[in-house]
């Protein structure tokens, strides 16, 4: 089942790549000839709808997306190892799954010990829930 | 490589480029018809016969329109960021198989820009990185209103993505059991999903052999899960315009606007080839090869996968044209507790009944 992997494998997905991105460039660059180019002070203030922005933009968001994203890596990582075992699932027998259904269990665990920890619930008021019942 | 293979990998690689920016043209336009059918009204008629010239119009105007950088712009990454998406997701595409085979002399060209034997892989981690053109486009734009909306793409896109991967991982597990051990190459999915499935009853004797009867439960979550990847409504809170104005491209306009749309479009094209794929038996429909002349029955399995591309397509659109757009945390709580434990315990439930089916009760 197993054929030898070669570099040539990917030669058409490098192909794609120059040309997507030369594609990109050649039609960015072509427009910048053609097009009027006339920035003024109004037209490179960030945009406020029309109006002078009076307080600079803050680069800071809610920390509630680092919480989406750390629970992602965690997932994502689980979710690869599922992959590796279904290619070859067939070759393994009862071991593999018995095996599967043990690691099925922590990440539902995990999954499970979130949601009632309320990371899942986005509103404050819903996580406030938890905060309460831990203050309790 | 001989002068007839860099030949074939031109046609391959060509023929998916051209294939992607013809079909862009084409799809905005269908959208816009489609939607406006809907609507009760007609939607363009201008340019060109019923306005199917529309998108190459607005394609010129845009080409030529000023493209402003904001001064508090971090010039290196906003340049990048239209590169960054436009190049996945043409990648994403080089996987997909559009067409069946033919001959050019001795060597044998399959309509297929690279059979890469981990597939689906490549194609998971191509939608991971555009994820990097959001975030970056948000934040290196330096105003308030693409920022919000590229974090809030940013978390929405990477938490569906785990309900995608997990979906994925049943049909991978499924396809194992239909042909000499399991695969991540596309083309070999598309392979195990022909004929049909005589051998379970006669009755069904007539029903394609496509993954989507067996895996009814990951289609749905997938194509959920493809809808909000493709930060489609109602899953467009990236772009809610009442809110955030145009989202992580509100500062991008002219032609670096436009390469954002386009990679908008291709991702939409590219998610539905890829459910079709998936699901619905790829490029496999009958050629009646022998009775009608070569180059059709050579051409029709593109007409099969292009029918099936777009039939998904149609939902797509259908679906932007029924549902309101949810709100942020029923996005989120739709994601993490419902798409990703349903496609984690539908991942165990065929686990288990394939594992019975393929080596009998563990007990007996």
């Amino acid at each position: 089942m197993l054929t030898p992997v070669t570099l040539a494998d990917y030669l058409p997905i490098a192909v794609m790549l120059v040309l997507a991105a030369g594609f990109v460039a050649v039609t960015l660059v072509a427009s910048r000839l053609v097009r009027p180019d006339n920035p003024t002070p109004e037209k490179l203030a960030p945009y406020e709808s029309g109006i002078l922005p009076e307080h600079e933009p803050s680069q800071r968001f809610p920390v509630k997306f680092y919480l989406v994203a750390m629970l992602f890596v965690i997932f994502d990582v689980e979710i690869i190892f599922y992959f590796a075992y279904a290619v070859i699932w067939t070759d393994l027998g009862w071991y593999g799954v018995a095996a599967m259904l043990l690691f099925t269990f922590f990440v539902a665990e995990t999954l499970a010990y979130v949601w009632k920890r309320g990371a899942l619930d986005w509103n404050v008021h819903q996580r406030r829930r938890y905060i309460d019942r831990e203050a309790a | 490589m001989t002068g007839v293979e860099w030949l074939a990998l031109g046609i391959k690689v060509l023929g998916a480029f051209g294939l992607l920016l013809l079909a862009t043209l084409l799809n905005v336009w269908v959208e816009r018809k489609v939607l406006a059918d809907m609507q009760n009204r007609l939607g363009p008629m201008r340019a060109g016969p019923f306005g199917v010239l529309q998108t190459v119009a607005d394609g010129l105007k845009l080409f030529f329109k000023e493209s402003i950088m904001p001064r508090k712009a971090e010039v290196g990454m906003y340049l990048l960021a239209p590169f960054l998406a436009v190049v996945p997701a043409f990648l994403i595409f080089v996987n997909i198989p559009w067409g069946g085979s033919f001959h050019i002399g001795e060597t044998e060209v399959v309509l297929q820009g690279a059979d890469l034997d981990i597939g689906l892989l490549f194609i998971l981690a191509m939608s991971s990185i555009a994820v990097y053109a959001v975030v970056l486009a948000g934040w290196s734009s330096g105003s308030k209103y693409p920022l919000l909306g590229g974090v809030r793409a940013t978390a929405q896109a990477i938490s569906y993505e785990a309900a995608i991967g997990l979906s994925l991982v049943s049909v991978v597990l499924f396809t194992a059991t239909q042909g000499d051990g399991g695969t991540l190459s596309l083309y070999e999915i598309v392979q195990r999903q022909s004929g049909t499935w005589a051998d379970v009853h006669p009755i069904v004797g007539w029903v394609p052999r496509w993954n989507i009867i067996p895996q009814i439960a990951a289609f749905v979550i997938f194509l959920t899960a493809a809808v909000a990847e493709t930060n489609r409504a109602p899953f467009d809170l990236v772009e809610a315009e009442q809110e955030l104005v145009g989202g992580f491209h509100t500062e991008y306009s002219g032609m670096r606007f436009a390469m954002f749309f386009l990679a908008e479009y291709v991702n939409i094209f590219s998610m539905s080839a890829l459910t079709a794929t998936l699901f619905l038996g790829g490029w496999l429909g009958p050629t009646w090869e022998g009775t009608l002349p070569a180059f059709i029955s050579g051409a029709l399995p593109t007409v099969w996968f292009l029918i099936k591309t777009y039939a998904i397509f149609f939902i797509f659109i259908w679906i932007r044209a029924t549902l309101p757009r949810l709100r942020y945390d029923q996005l989120m709580s739709l994601g993490w507790k419902r798409l990703i434990p349903g496609a984690l315990g539908w991942l165990v439930l065929s686990g288990l009944v394939l594992a019975f089916r393929q080596f009998g009760a563990p007990w007996g």
